[in-house]
């Protein structure tokens, strides 16, 4: 706003906040769904490209239960639960009651944060988790304690795997596993790189995960995105409601447009990732 | 530049201080501004692919000899990897040139030129608006663009140099070269072309928001210009088919970067070697997510110069656009059809019969209505007492060059006939005659049109009539040739100008005459660089020493933008406007003038007796 304010030949845009009577929309209504058009494209794309990976991987090659099912559907529950509040927060502001919105938008701030914690700790999770092949042929699959390892020896959380096919179907339900050591010099050298073959579940390990971290990813950041401007007109920007407060409540209505948005992709992210 | 009649005007109706120099050229968030800037970074991006081009046709015309003048410069720009002491470039730097060249001038020069500049400064006036709807948002997407042309100019200096695999960037070649380096000339690419993309999202959003939203009282859609009609379907198509790209340029840059195997097969040996990667990618994809833009692409290309000739062809042939109704539904029309045509591209792929069938179909269909708009264009000139100014000229170059450009289009689409002309140069001549005699002409046409608007004085009549005439030859000169070659199967991409192929003794290959059509191609390319002279002077002598227009419109034309203040101030409009009719109501029987502009109320006629200018 300080740009176009401070520009002596001010002039005023139509519609930036009374709706167009034969649109029946204002500006920035129409701006954020065709934004929204475009967001659409993009997962779109990202979606088919899934589908194409998963349709080309070679029989029995493409991971089940790399994920904790918990996990993602505490995250579902979580945003499904924002996206009330967002509601909530604009149903309020729409009757003038400024606290009860702002009560409302931090729980949605706060969902959003649990989120990304939740989802940092699941990326957290793979990067400590790796495949190792070991001189003798066996593979071992486990979780890295890197507390306990040092650089000849490493210690792992995990077990032995008999057939490599296990690897991409890991049972949903195993019990407690001891620490096990496996000495570097145990490890197979890889004999192209000629380095230990020792990979983390990074997106260079396989499509699923590349796919996996790409879309979460490029999610995570429409969440951190949508978080900055939620939070943006939650305290920084709070004063317009009182100089001008239907621009305020058509700010809400937009930012949490985009809020919902981000909660529909993970509703599909989530059944797409973690369950099928 | 200096708006002089806005200055008289303006400082009288407030009394506010002008503002800056930085927050009124640079950080500006007028329309106006915006777009201007838009259109002098583009006609700089678009002199420079025109450099890197004669430079890659003088190794083409003599290969591994010394590129005269400009060899030694490359030399100390860009060192001994790239360009020899004696100045012969490097395959690679063939490559790279070859790569930027597309780049530059489809997302450099022709989309912000056509939809930035034009749409910017055009579509607000001949809307009534007084500004974008999002006057912020409209900078940012400059300067989104402004950032990712810098990336691509800084990735020519980078080790290794610029990006070598063409503007398609197919993977795994583009994922591969300069494998050692990271980040390459195609990590700075893809960076520079999410930049590309995200300006054209915000600029789409604005663009159709603004139609929608800001268009004048009474200025209904069937009285919209066709030239916003054009801009409509355009930001349409950028809006729909840029985040794919943008998705593929996200998973290209994982490949690029986290190692990952989206576009990368399983298996793949490089240079001997089985490259350390996981593997189960496909390179399918990336043609397929980079063609379901690009198709769209070509239409963002060639629209807005539809829309800018029919506004200078209406105006200089004084009578209505002919079937103005059937160009609207076909240029949506297109708009729709242009999303289903992208396998056309990737016929040889192995896609299989049935589905190369539907896309050949979808391809043919999708001709149906650009002849339409080309054919009433053409009939829009019956009859019509033409006037033969610069515009015009440019304008009706167009329609034969589009022609071209478009019929020649219709054995690449056909699956039996790509099979022998698919990445010869006769692609090369067919969709540079839609882009560069086509849809270049049609951004010069505008530019002399918008001009006196623009800056309140004309560009000069004579040179610009040279200008025409020394392009229009030269363009010709370089394109025809190579259908020629193309079709005796000369391939695009080679370092030597294919004479590798060449007839040899016992072995049959390209013969000396399409291997000799390179020096002639190079000789009209150069040429063609020269005839822009008389342009780039007229340009920025006329700033200041054109003629100056006598009238807010000197066109004597109808729609909207030439009723405002010459040049528009800030918020454009000084007065009230209500739209009452058409965009294109010339010679109507019965007015005193041969012109109607559109918020010209009905009555009273100010000369009651005048008799009709044209019969």
């Amino acid at each position: 706003m300080s740009l176009i304010n401070q520009n002596p030949s001010h002039m005023e845009i139509p519609y930036a906040v009374k709706p167009r009577p034969d649109t029946g929309l204002y500006n920035a209504k129409v701006g954020i769904w065709l934004f929204l058009a475009s967001e659409v494209m993009l997962f779109g794309a990202l979606f088919c490209s899934y589908i194409l990976m998963r349709v080309n991987a070679p029989e029995g090659t493409w991971p089940h239960h790399w994920l904790n099912i918990w996990m993602g559907m505490t995250n579902t529950i979580v945003l499904i639960f924002s996206s009330v509040t967002v509601v909530l927060s604009w149903a309020s502001l729409k009757m003038g009651q400024f606290k009860r919105y702002k009560f409302y938008q931090s729980i949605t701030i706060l969902c959003a944060l649990a989120f990304l914690g939740i989802k940092s700790f699941e990326y957290h999770d793979k990067f400590i988790h790796y495949q190792v092949n070991l001189k003798d042929g066996r593979i071992f699959d486990g979780h890295l304690q890197s507390a306990a390892s040092t650089t000849n020896q490493f210690v792992f959380k995990g077990r032995f795997i008999d057939k490599p096919e296990e690897l991409y179907n890991p049972p949903l339900e195993h019990a407690e596993e001891p620490p096990i050591t496996i000495a570097k010099s145990d490890i197979k050298i890889d004999p192209t790189t000629k380095q230990p073959m020792m990979e983390n579940y990074g997106p260079w390990h396989n499509t699923y995960l590349a796919i996996y971290f790409t879309m979460t990813g490029l999610h995570a950041l429409h969440v951190i995105a949508g978080c900055i401007v939620i939070f943006a007109i939650w305290g920084p920007l709070a004063k317009v409601w009182e100089q001008d407060p239907e621009r305020y409540v058509n700010r809400v209505e937009v930012s949490g447009l985009f809020w919902h948005f981000v909660d529909l992709v993970w509703i599909f992210l989530f059944p797409v990732l973690y369950l099928l | 530049m200096q708006p002089t009649l806005h200055a008289d005007t303006h400082a009288q109706a407030s009394h506010h201080e002008e503002p800056g120099f930085w927050q009124k050229y640079i950080f500006s968030t007028d329309h106006k501004v915006i777009g201007i800037q838009y259109g002098i970074t583009g006609l700089m991006f678009l002199f420079l692919g025109l450099c890197l081009m004669s430079v890659m046709r003088w190794q083409m015309a003599n290969p591994g000899t010394g590129v005269p003048l400009v060899g030694p410069l490359l030399y100390h720009l860009l060192g001994e990897s790239a360009v020899s002491k004696t100045g012969v470039i490097s395959p690679d730097l063939y490559n790279a040139f070859g790569a930027m060249h597309g780049t530059i001038m489809v997302f450099l020069a022709i989309v912000p030129l056509a939809f930035g500049a034009f749409g910017n400064f055009v579509t607000p006036l001949q809307i009534g608006a007084p500004d974008m709807t999002f006057p912020r948002v409209n900078m940012v997407s400059y300067q989104f663009y402004f950032m990712g042309g810098i990336l691509m100019l800084a990735s020519f200096f980078i080790p290794g140099g610029a990006a070598k695999s063409g503007w398609t960037s197919y993977s795994p070649l583009a994922t591969i070269a300069d494998m050692n380096l990271r980040p390459n000339g195609q990590t700075f690419w893809i960076i520079g072309m999410v930049c590309l993309i995200n300006s054209s999202l915000l600029g789409a959003v604005n663009f159709i928001t603004t139609i929608i939203q800001l268009r004048a009282k009474g200025l209904s859609w069937m009285r919209l210009p066709f030239f916003c009609w054009a801009q409509f379907v355009t930001a349409f198509l950028l809006l729909l088919a840029f985040p794919p790209l943008e998705a593929a340029a996200v998973l290209q840059l994982m490949d690029n970067l986290l190692r990952t195997s989206f576009f990368l097969p399983t298996g793949l040996v490089v240079s001997g070697k089985l490259l350390h990667i996981s593997g189960g990618g496909s390179p399918l994809l990336w043609q397929h997510l980079f063609w379901f833009l690009a198709h769209p692409e070509v239409y963002v290309l060639i629209l807005p110069g539809m829309g800018i000739v029919t506004e200078v062809i209406a105006n200089n042939t004084r009578k209505p656009i002919w079937g103005y109704r059937s160009m609207v539904y076909s240029i949506l029309a297109i708009g729709f059809l242009s999303f289903i045509v992208w396998a056309h591209h990737m016929y040889l792929t192995g896609m299989g019969v049935r589905i190369a069938t539907f896309f050949q179909t979808t391809t043919m269909v999708i001709s149906i209505p650009s002849v339409v708009i080309l054919t009433a264009l053409f009939i829009s000139l019956w009859g019509g007492s033409i006037r033969i100014n610069t515009p015009m000229l440019f304008a009706l170059g167009f329609l034969p060059m589009f022609g071209i450009g478009g019929l020649t289009g219709l054995p690449l689409g056909f699956n039996a006939s790509d099979i022998h002309l698919h990445d010869t140069y006769y692609v090369i001549a067919h969709f540079h005659y839609i882009v560069a005699p086509g849809t270049i002409f049609a951004l010069f046409a505008g530019i002399y049109y918008w001009y006196p608007k623009a800056t309140g004085r004309m560009l000069s009549e004579y040179w610009g009539k040279v200008h025409f005439a020394l392009s229009f030859v030269f363009m010709n000169l370089v394109f025809m040739p190579m259908f020629i070659q193309g079709m005796a199967g000369m391939s695009r991409r080679m370092y030597d100008g294919g004479a590798t192929y060449a007839s040899n003794g016992d072995v049959v290959g390209l013969s000396p005459y399409i291997i000799g059509l390179n020096t002639s191609v190079s000789h009209a390319v150069w040429a063609l660089g020269l005839a822009q002279i008389p342009f780039i002077i007229n340009f920025f002598w006329s700033l200041n020493w054109g003629k100056k227009v006598t009238s807010d419109n000197p066109w004597e034309a109808t729609t909207l933008e030439w009723q405002t203040p010459t040049p528009p101030p800030h918020g454009n409009f000084d007065k009230e406007i209500e739209v009452v009719r058409g965009p294109y109501e010339y010679s109507v029987p019965g007015k005193s003038r041969d012109f109607t502009p559109q918020n010209e109320p009905d009555q009273p006629e100010p000369i009651p007796h005048g008799n009709p200018v044209r019969s």
